[in-house]
Order: C-alpha cells, then sequence, then structure tokens
C-alpha cells in the first residue's frame, strides 16, 4: 500500500504540468459556466418571483434540463456547437440553472411580507425594494444554490473532457482505459478536493453577516472572472495545426510519449474522446487524429493513416483471450472461437466497421451477413448445455466480433450465450476476465503488451519488432501470470494510427509522420 | 385634511370596503376600529396606495392621491406595522435613515434628527448600531415609529401598532404616545380591534362593519348616543369602565357641588378621567379630594357627589 501511494505520489510529481493544466481547466469551465448561469439564472428567478404564474413553466424546463444524463447532454451539444470548451460551457451552464433559479425564486419568495409592505410604505420603487430588501435577505438561500449549482459542476465537468474541453476527465478517463490507477486517482483526488474546497468556501461566504455579505456581493462577480478565466491560462498557446488525441492514447508509450521521445513530434493538442474525434476531423476542427487503423469512419470521413516509419506503433492484433478454467469446462469453445481465425483482414474489417459505424447497420445483421457470406452461419442449436459469457469493450468493431462468436457457439455447439458487451476500456473488460464474470472478450496483441503486462522499455522494444514476437510473448506471459489464453489471431491489425483528411494531407505532401514533422517544425 | 369619498375595494366578489366616505381634520387622531375583515386594514392602505380602490377618491390637502407617483406619495406619510416591517438586516440608524435617504437628505441632517428621535422615544443611543433582533418586542415598536416619524410626515397611518405587544408593555407605550409632542402635531389614522386602546387614543372613532362605517364620532358619542344595537353591543363588555374613562371631571363640573372646605387632601385637576379620579378615592383611602379647574376654582368633593353627578350627566346625554 505504502509503495502504491508512494507511485501515486510520483506520477503527479512527474505529471505535475499536466496536472496544473488540467486543474486550471477545470475550475476555469466550472466558473464560466457558473458565472453565466448567474447571469441567467438570477434575473430568471426574479421574474418568476414577480408573476408567479411562469415559475411553473420556468422551474419545469430548468428540472427537465437537469434530468438528462449529462453524457446525453454533451452528445446533443456537439452538432450545436462542434467540439471544445463552448458545448462543454453550455452544457454545464444548463445543469447549474435549476439551483440557482430555484433558490433566487425561493429566497425573495420567502422575505418576510411585513419587510416588503414596509419597504413600499415608505416609498422605495420596485427596483429599490429588489436591491435594498429582497435580494440581501433572499441572499443566503440564492448562495446556497450557487453553491448546490458550483459542486455540481466539478463534477460534471470531468465529462468535458469527452469532447476536448479538457479538465481533470482527462486524466481520469485516460486513466481508465489504460488501467492506470495512479492517472485515474491523479485526476480523481483534485476534482474532489475541488469539490470540497469550494462547498467549504461557500459554506463559509453563506454564514458571513448581513454587512460583509453586501460587500461580498460586489466581490462576488470579480472573484467569479477571475476564476473563470483560469481557462484560457492553459489554450494561450497555439501551433499550425491541432491534434486530437484520445486521453488513453494521451498517456500510452505507443502513443503521444512515443510521438514526442521517437518522433520528436510537437503539435498543439486538445484530449477528445474517439465518439466524436473523426467528426471533428472531418468537419476541420482537428487536423490530426489519433485513430484506429481499422476504423470504419477512417472510410466514411476520406482520412487517410499517416505511415508510421520509425515504428512507434507496436502491432495489434486481435484475437479472443479465454480464461483457462473456461477451456476445460467448455471442451468445444476453443475449436469454435478458432473457426474465426484467419478470416479477417484490415481491409475488411475497416469494411464491417464502416457499415456499422457510418451505414449504422446493426452490428448483429454485419455479423450475420460475414458468416452467411463465408459459409459459416449455422442456425442455433438452441442448446442447453451450460452459458458462455462474452465481454467487449465499448466500440463497434468489438460488438461485431462478439456477435460473431456468439452466433458460432450457438450454431455449432450446444452452449448458450451471454453477452456482456460495452464493458468501458481495457481494465474494465480485463478484470471482468479475471474475476470470472465473463469467460472471454477479444484483445489484441499492443493491448495486452503495453496496457496489461506493461513489461520494461526494452523487452517492448524487443518484443514489438514483428507481429509474431508480440504475439508469442503475451501468449507466454497471459498463461503464467493469470491463466489465461490467447487463441489464434483472427487476422487484421487493430493498430493505433495517425490520420489526416485526405485532402489536407495530400496538400501539404505529407504521407509519414516525420513528413508531418518537418512540417510543424518549418516556419 | 383628509377626506374619503364613496371608496370601495372588492376583492373579486368580496366587498372588502363598500363605499365609504370620512374625513379627518388636520391634527386629530381617528382610530378604524372594528373586528377582523371588516375592512379597516384595507381603508388604511388604500390612503397610502399600498391597495388601489376599485372606485371612489381619496384626497389629502384637497388633492387626490392618484395625482400623484405613489412612491412620492408615500414618502410624505409616515407608516408604522403590527410587526414592525423593520429590515433585519440594517442596524436601528440604518432602518431609521431609510426614508431621509429616498429624500436624499445629508448624512448630519439625518443623525442629529436620528438622535431627536430616539431620545423623545425613550430609547438610548447604544441601540443605534445593534439590529433589530437584538431588542425587545416594545424596542422594535418604538424604532418602527422612529421610523415613520423621522421625516417628519404631516400624515401617519398605524396599522394595529401595538397589536404585538404584551399588555403591560402596550399600557407604558400608550402613555408615551399620548404624551409625545410630535404625535400631536400630527394628522393620525389608526387601525385597532381593541376598544380600550380606541377610546383612550382616538380623538375620533369610525366603527366599521362589513365593509362600512357603522358610527363616526368622539368617544362620548359611541358610548352615549350609539347609532343603533351593534353599537352598543360592540360596547357592552366594556362599558362601565369605557364610560369612566371617557368622562372627564370637566365634563360633570357643573353638576357638582360647588363648595370649598379647607382640609388636607389630594389635588386633581379637573381633565382628569373620571376613572383616574375614582381610583384616587380607592388608592388613598380619602373621604374627600379637591378637584381644581385651572388653579382658579377648587371643589372638594367625596366620593357619593362624584357619583351622583355622573349618574346626572348620563341621564342627560341620553
Amino acid at each position: 500500500m505504502n509503495e502504491r501511494q508512494q507511485t501515486l505520489f510520483e506520477f503527479m510529481q512527474q505529471q505535475a504540468d499536466k496536472l496544473a493544466v488540467q486543474t486550471l481547466q477545470h475550475i476555469g469551465l466550472t466558473f464560466i459556466s457558473l458565472f453565466i448561469a448567474v447571469l441567467i439564472g438570477l434575473p430568471l428567478g426574479i421574474l418568476i418571483a414577480r408573476k408567479k404564474q411562469l415559475s411553473s413553466s420556468v422551474l419545469g424546463v430548468a428540472g427537465i434540463l437537469q434530468t438528462i444524463p449529462s453524457i446525453a447532454l454533451l452528445g446533443f451539444m456537439i452538432p450545436l456547437l462542434g467540439i471544445g470548451a463552448k458545448p462543454a460551457i453550455v452544457a454545464l451552464l444548463l445543469y447549474a440553472l435549476l439551483p440557482i433559479i430555484r433558490n433566487t425564486y425561493t429566497g425573495i419568495t420567502g422575505v418576510d411580507a411585513a419587510v416588503k409592505e414596509a419597504a413600499t410604505a415608505m416609498g422605495m420603487s420596485k427596483w429599490q425594494i429588489l436591491f435594498k430588501a429582497e435580494l440581501p435577505l433572499a441572499m443566503p438561500v440564492i448562495l446556497a444554490g450557487i453553491r448546490t449549482a458550483t459542486v455540481i459542476n466539478v463534477g460534471v465537468a470531468t465529462l468535458a473532457s469527452y469532447i476536448a474541453a479538457g479538465g481533470l476527465g482527462e486524466f481520469i478517463f485516460g486513466g481508465i482505459s489504460l488501467n492506470n490507477t495512479n492517472m485515474i486517482l491523479a485526476g480523481a483526488i483534485p476534482a474532489a478536493l475541488l469539490a470540497i474546497i469550494f462547498d467549504f468556501l461557500l459554506s463559509r461566504v453563506q454564514k458571513l453577516n448581513f454587512k460583509k455579505i453586501r460587500r461580498g456581493t460586489y466581490a462576488m462577480p470579480v472573484l467569479l472572472i477571475l476564476l473563470s478565466s483560469f481557462y484560457f491560462i492553459p489554450s494561450a498557446y497555439g501551433g499550425k495545426l491541432t491534434a486530437g488525441f484520445t486521453p488513453e492514447f494521451m498517456g500510452r508509450q505507443d502513443g503521444n510519449l512515443g510521438l514526442e521521445s521517437k518522433y520528436g513530434l510537437k503539435i498543439h493538442t486538445i484530449v477528445i474522446s474517439d465518439a466524436v474525434m473523426y467528426k471533428a476531423a472531418y468537419e476541420k476542427q482537428l487536423d490530426v487524429i489519433s485513430g484506429y487503423s481499422t476504423d470504419g469512419r477512417l472510410k466514411a470521413y476520406d482520412l487517410v493513416v499517416l505511415n508510421d516509419d520509425k515504428g512507434i506503433f507496436p502491432p495489434y492484433y486481435a484475437a479472443p483471450i479465454v480464461r483457462e478454467d473456461a477451456l476445460k469446462k467448455f471442451p468445444q469453445l476453443e475449436k469454435t472461437l478458432n473457426m474465426l481465425s484467419g478470416k479477417i483482414n484490415d481491409a475488411v474489417m475497416t469494411d464491417l466497421n464502416y457499415r456499422t459505424d457510418y451505414l449504422h447497420q446493426s452490428p448483429e445483421r454485419v455479423a450475420k451477413d460475414f458468416l452467411v457470406a463465408n459459409k459459416l452461419w449455422q442456425p442455433s442449436r438452441e442448446g442447453n448445455a451450460g452459458i458462455i459469457r462474452i465481454g467487449s469493450k465499448i466500440f463497434g468493431e468489438q460488438y461485431i466480433l462478439t456477435n460473431m462468436y456468439s452466433m458460432l457457439i450457438k450454431g455449432y455447439t450446444n452452449y448458450d450465450v451471454s453477452s456482456k458487451t460495452g464493458l468501458g476500456g481495457t481494465k474494465i473488460c480485463f478484470d471482468a476476465l479475471t474475476n470470472n464474470q465473463i469467460d472471454f472478450y477479444p484483445e489484441y496483441t499492443g493491448t495486452g503488451l503495453l496496457a496489461i503486462l506493461q513489461p520494461a522499455a526494452g523487452t517492448i522494444s524487443e518484443v514489438t519488432k514483428n507481429k509474431d514476437s508480440t504475439y508469442s510473448y503475451v501468449q507466454r506471459e497471459f498463461k503464467k501470470r493469470y491463466q489465461i489464453k490467447w487463441l489464434k489471431p483472427i487476422g487484421f491489425n487493430n493498430a493505433y494510427a495517425l490520420m489526416m483528411r485526405a485532402q489536407q494531407a495530400k496538400n501539404l505532401n505529407i504521407k509519414t509522420i516525420s513528413n508531418l514533422k518537418r512540417y510543424l517544425n518549418s516556419k | 385634511m383628509i377626506k374619503a369619498e364613496q371608496v370601495s375595494k372588492h376583492f373579486g366578489k368580496v366587498k372588502a370596503v363598500d363605499g365609504i366616505s370620512f374625513e379627518v381634520q388636520e391634527q386629530e387622531n381617528l382610530i378604524l376600529l372594528g373586528t377582523s375583515g371588516c375592512g379597516k386594514t384595507t381603508t388604511l392602505k388604500m390612503i397610502n396606495r399600498l391597495i388601489e380602490p376599485t372606485s371612489g377618491n381619496i384626497f389629502i390637502n384637497g388633492k387626490n392621491i392618484t395625482d400623484e407617483k405613489p412612491e412620492i406619495l408615500r414618502r410624505s406619510i409616515g407608516y408604522v406595522l403590527q410587526n414592525n416591517g423593520l429590515f433585519p438586516h440594517y442596524t436601528v440608524a440604518e432602518n431609521i435613515a431609510i426614508v431621509p435617504q429616498l429624500l436624499k437628505w445629508d448624512k448630519k441632517r439625518t443623525e442629529k434628527r436620528a438622535a431627536e428621535l430616539m431620545e423623545k422615544l425613550h430609547l438610548s443611543a447604544s441601540y443605534l448600531n445593534v439590529y433589530p433582533n437584538e431588542l425587545s418586542g416594545g424596542q422594535q415598536q418604538r424604532i418602527g415609529l422612529a421610523r415613520a416619524l423621522i421625516s417628519d410626515p404631516p400624515v401617519l397611518l398605524m396599522d394595529e401598532p401595538f397589536g404585538a405587544l404584551d399588555n403591560v408593555t402596550r399600557a407604558n407605550i400608550h402613555k408615551e404616545f399620548k404624551a409625545l409632542d410630535e404625535l400631536k402635531r400630527k394628522t393620525i389614522i389608526m387601525v385597532t380591534h381593541d376598544v380600550q386602546e380606541a377610546f383612550e387614543l382616538g380623538n375620533r372613532i369610525c366603527l366599521m362593519d362589513e365593509g362600512k362605517i357603522v358610527q363616526s364620532g368622539t368617544p362620548a358619542d359611541l358610548l352615549f348616543k350609539p347609532a343603533n344595537k351593534f353599537v352598543e353591543d360592540f360596547l357592552k363588555d366594556q362599558r362601565l369602565q369605557l364610560e369612566f374613562k371617557t368622562v372627564c371631571l370637566t365634563d360633570i363640573w357643573s353638576l357638582l357641588p360647588n363648595q370649598h372646605h379647607k382640609i388636607d387632601a389630594l389635588t386633581l385637576s379637573a381633565d382628569t378621567s373620571l376613572w383616574a379620579a375614582l381610583e384616587s378615592f380607592r388608592f388613598s383611602n380619602a373621604e374627600t379630594i379637591h378637584f381644581s379647574k385651572e388653579d382658579k376654582e377648587v371643589k372638594t368633593i367625596d366620593f357619593e357627589q362624584l357619583m351622583s353627578a355622573f349618574n346626572q350627566y348620563k341621564n342627560k346625554q341620553a
């Protein structure tokens, strides 16, 4: 335990720059959206306190916004506002609205009627009553609303990294995909601390007496703007081209770290989820992205893969990995899974992915069409000799493969199948496998090597020289360490790849990663 | 000074105030008396336009109150509420200074006037810097009064001003209220449901019921010339006490025997109420008391003679 804590500390020290940037971005995102939410919510709350007939509809709409799942809300924003800070801020501010509007309304309507009557009777105008009596007296309640909104925003802002808005989510989601606990904690702990600190500070503001609050009301917007500006500090520097890399890619030796160390590539980079990355490249919001070489969207969005001339991306041959006790329990399993071996090359896989990702055919249909075309399909035997549990990661290719395996098992054996698809990243899938919650899932040799085994750098460069040495190394080590067997490779190599729009690559005459570096370095 | 003409206020189908008219003379103290729901508070609030009448007109100094912006009108009318309505986030000094601020007085003038009022209302100047919730109910009510009086408005409206106070505090405030020279210069309309309070503080009383004025007159008018059974019944429970409190020695002066014994006895002035005179007999155990009228005329009277004069007075009224 002690050793682990130390490594977390070491990790944070090593990544101090990034941590600082992410924390600043996180604070910035939280407070820009909070500031705008106050600008909108406060007047709206005052309005519905005056015109009560509007209150139920306004509070209703704000309430509905609150119930939209945050990832879905971010998803809605992309077609409207693209990627980056804008959609993230809008989504966050929509979440912050309800507590601010509601508390402003409650606070103002809760002011003692005698005080309001006295204020009116003394000859104060409506605005004077608002600013001298209603708002100061409602302030503790309004501040409580702002406090709730702040804590909500600190939490939801972690999701902003999905749409390239930065923040501590980069570490959290990068860590989940990389099976790197330290990285998760390096994002999660500061995020939790931010929430606790802001909650505490605002609780102190709330308890200040009336006098100080009056002065504090002026300090508040200034402070909000100051905290908001944090977001722009890191993004003050830019570059010729903008790259969008997934959190996973950012932290990998065979990803951004390798690009920096082996190619010396320095490019203005934003972190983004792979769900929106391809589209953003197509829409020219990004120029270079870290994709997968068999991704269907490569074809859909007319992107080209840059040649990895220094060989930093290790081979990623896909193969099912199975727990050995499952192989013993289901003797016919290995033979059945191997039926797919050698059947799918890169081009075929890209085409299958294109059908699901772009033509929106169901993975089930794509799998069946493929099996039928290759004369592998048989109707289900409706067997009940045991249930095999299949896992998959959360992207299209894995869905297609698990569907194929499921049909093969049902058609050729008497086993039944239960699918647990969409198990997040590598870490979640692999943990499910070792903890006997699934029996097998399709894994990639490169991932097994770098994300799970994590051998020394010397070993990595040794075994990644060609696809066979990688395969035999992971096969040997998985058997030894986890009693998990790598079955025969399916055939395609879904390696990491840098890609650009075909048109732009052609115009700039960039074919390899070295070309890209040369272009970036030229003035 | 204040004149209401056929003023009505309807809330939906409910006629809260139903075509009432009354007039208040300058420096007069008019009491709107009645049970809850009789329309007295609604009537009061129409005078400073907290409530706008459905129909009818109200004039102050011959000027229709709707001719002026309500904010401007209200700044020249003091207003005292039952639950004081002090700003809890303002100190006492800031609370008192609200109207001067609206009128853009300079700071020195406000401070001087506030100090003067605090003294008159028997409040220590050290209270100026505390918040209302640190004061007792009686003190808060005095601050509320100071706030209403600070700009020396000619008109003062009071909505059950002493309703939230206990009996002892209320009796003390009543005494101060009557003694305060500030108030003697003002035209006051006060709402109350307390008959004793109405008779003690009012020059004239408007007894209201179901949105209408049942009888309007001096306390003695209501007592001895009730307009109808309602008025009689309304005062019935406390009739004797009210009569004793309402009638002064001057009222019955001519009915008292003209005699002056040079003996050692208590002397009361002739503007004392009968009630106070009776109390003096009771508490000083005296056989006879000297009543003196403006130090010129002195009559030495015993208890029997006093009561007989009162009875004669009552018979004359009826």
